[in-house]
């Protein structure tokens, strides 16, 4: 199997706090691996790791076999990135907002229309496309970025919490595009997420951080199958492993963040 | 390596775009950065009427009521004419030295963290930002410059000299757009930047001959306005809209030029740590 992410004691502090005390991960080729765990756990610190937005203090951390310090550069040529908060432009329409990307990543000519023009249909947001994405609601805002993410079809999608503030409707309708993208593409996906339910249908295997730590990993069945009670739920594996549930810290900055998005989002 | 494994036919398009190096990339990313700016522009145009209100106000009250005290040589034109170049300055240096404003509300967004984690040289993040400031201030000073055509300051037509100060402007608003981008990545938060931005914006613009000539001033400011780009945008655009005579350009034009590349070059450096 090939592996496309590789995590080694990867390390990072800010000031005295350490967000992140070592953790070691693989992702094969083509696999959905979830990182979970409350807020503050590491989380989104592990994927701006990964997407060469922060240097790791210490440790290593490939990506399509590509040093995520030393090779910055091709690592952000393979890789999709969709961060937590809904980050386009809403000044510009759907269109342009696929448009700049879609020159940034290097597509030209007839192949820039065509991929812009099947992944705006594949989202269902060829009707909305001219118009300004300050207009669209929560999940078709989701559906524009997972589009500029995959563009260039990397091989690795980072999707940090892709469903936080979006009702139960939007979120279904991002994990089936997920599901479908990944067998068309056959992408690598790495998503964070505090949904345990969620990550239990769409992940392959999931991490579970806590406190800056890999707690455990392993296939959905596999961690079931260790808290010795075979019919537990995803909540049920959370709170073994970590203990307690509702120990979720958050720095002011994440708390504020997903403030902000339930009050963009009504 | 990429992709073959994958043609099949239904995925036989699925190839990853594997973008290349190079300067013309390099400038087509710039261009492209620009475009953008240039699109959210276009859909909110007012803007850039409401930017040219308060530099109207300077010129019409501010500068006829001091046209009627001669204090100092302006080389024989009034002194509403002879502060035109300089308020036209100003108003390029304050909406560029708020810009870097958009980086820390793009980082709050995460439209910041997409594009670091995008194949784009940062210089081109940087520069492409900064000249699109540049084309923002260039038609924030055309509305300005055609209304006070339009109240009777007489101003310098010549084509060449026009393309020239629009130039300069672009220069200059790359400057301080550049300037406040590092301000930004420094201070990483509205609050900071909101307060030094106004801190810097006050004593730039009186350290300048935007408003009076640098001979008139005490030494200790002379030092401080001739360090000071603005003077020497101030001084290239008195030179070609009012006097007529470029008689220190090379001066004016070799100083914003190195300011501009050392302000992109620890721009450039900075900008990353936004998001960190």
């Amino acid at each position: 199997m090939e592996v496309i992410v590789e995590v080694e004691q990867l390390k990072k502090s800010f000031g005295k706090h350490t967000a992140v005390k070592g953790v070691s991960f693989n992702i094969a080729a083509g696999e959905v691996f979830g990182l979970l765990g409350p807020n503050g756990a590491g989380k989104t610190t592990i994927v701006r790791m990964l997407t060469t937005l922060l240097p790791p203090d210490s440790g290593r951390a490939t990506v399509c076999g590509y040093d995520v310090r030393r090779q910055a550069a091709r690592v952000r040529q393979c890789i999709g990135y969709v961060p937590q908060a809904l980050s386009v432009d809403g000044a510009l329409t759907g269109y342009e907002n696929m448009m700049i990307f879609a020159k940034l990543l290097g597509l030209k000519g007839k192949e820039r229309n065509k991929r812009i023009n099947d992944l705006l249909q594949f989202m269902q947001l060829e009707d909305a496309a001219s118009r300004q994405v300050c207009t669209y609601s929560g999940g078709m805002v989701r559906r524009l970025e997972i589009a500029q993410a995959v563009l260039h079809y990397p091989r690795v999608l980072f999707l940090d919490e892709p469903t936080v503030g979006l009702d139960p409707v939007a979120r279904k309708g991002v994990w089936e595009i997920l599901a479908e993208l990944r067998q068309i593409y056959r992408m690598a996906i790495l998503l964070t997420t505090h949904y345990m339910e969620e990550a239990d249908t769409v992940c392959n295997r999931i991490g579970i951080l806590n406190h800056g730590e890999m707690v455990v990993k392993g296939t959905p069945a596999e961690l079931k199958a260790m808290t010795g009670n075979p019919g537990a739920s995803m909540d049920d594996v959370f709170t073994y492993f970590t203990g307690n549930y509702l120990d979720a810290g958050g720095d002011f900055r994440g708390i504020r963040q997903v403030r902000h998005i339930s009050r963009r989002l009504g | 390596m990429e992709s073959d494994r994958f043609a099949t036919s239904a995925v036989a398009l699925v190839k990853p775009a594997i973008k290349t190096a190079g300067i013309k990339i390099l400038i087509i990313d710039i261009l492209t950065i620009v475009e953008m700016e240039l699109r959210k522009l276009r859909h909110e145009p007012t803007v850039l009427f409401t930017r040219a209100v308060q530099p109207v106000l300077w010129l019409l009250i501010f500068g006829q009521a001091f046209s009627r005290v001669r204090a100092f040589d302006t080389g024989g034109v009034t002194y509403q004419t002879y502060m035109t170049p300089g308020i036209l300055s100003q108003s390029v240096m304050f909406t560029a030295i708020f810009f870097g404003l958009s980086t820390i509300w793009e980082r709050d967004m995460g439209i910041l963290q997409k594009f670091l984690a995008m194949p784009i040289p940062r210089v081109a993040l940087v520069l492409g930002k900064a000249l699109a400031a540049g084309v923002r201030a260039l038609c924030q000073v055309t509305i300005i410059f055609l209304l006070a055509a339009i109240t009777g300051i007489p101003l310098h037509w010549h084509p060449a000299l026009l393309l020239a100060a629009a130039g300069v402007v672009i220069l200059g608003a790359v400057f301080f757009a550049t300037l406040s981008m590092i301000i930004a990545a420094i201070v990483k938060t509205r609050e900071r930047f909101m307060g030094i931005g106004q801190l810097i914006t006050m004593p730039l613009f009186f350290a300048s001959n935007a408003l009076y000539p640098i001979s008139i001033m005490p030494d200790w400011l002379r030092v401080v306005a001739s360090v000071n780009p603005l003077s020497y945008m101030v001084d290239f655009l008195r030179g070609a809209l009012v006097s007529g005579q470029l008689t220190s350009w090379q001066a004016d034009v070799g100083i914003l030029l190195v300011a501009c590349i050392l302000a992109t070059a620890v721009g450039t450096y900075l900008y990353p740590r936004v998001v960190t």
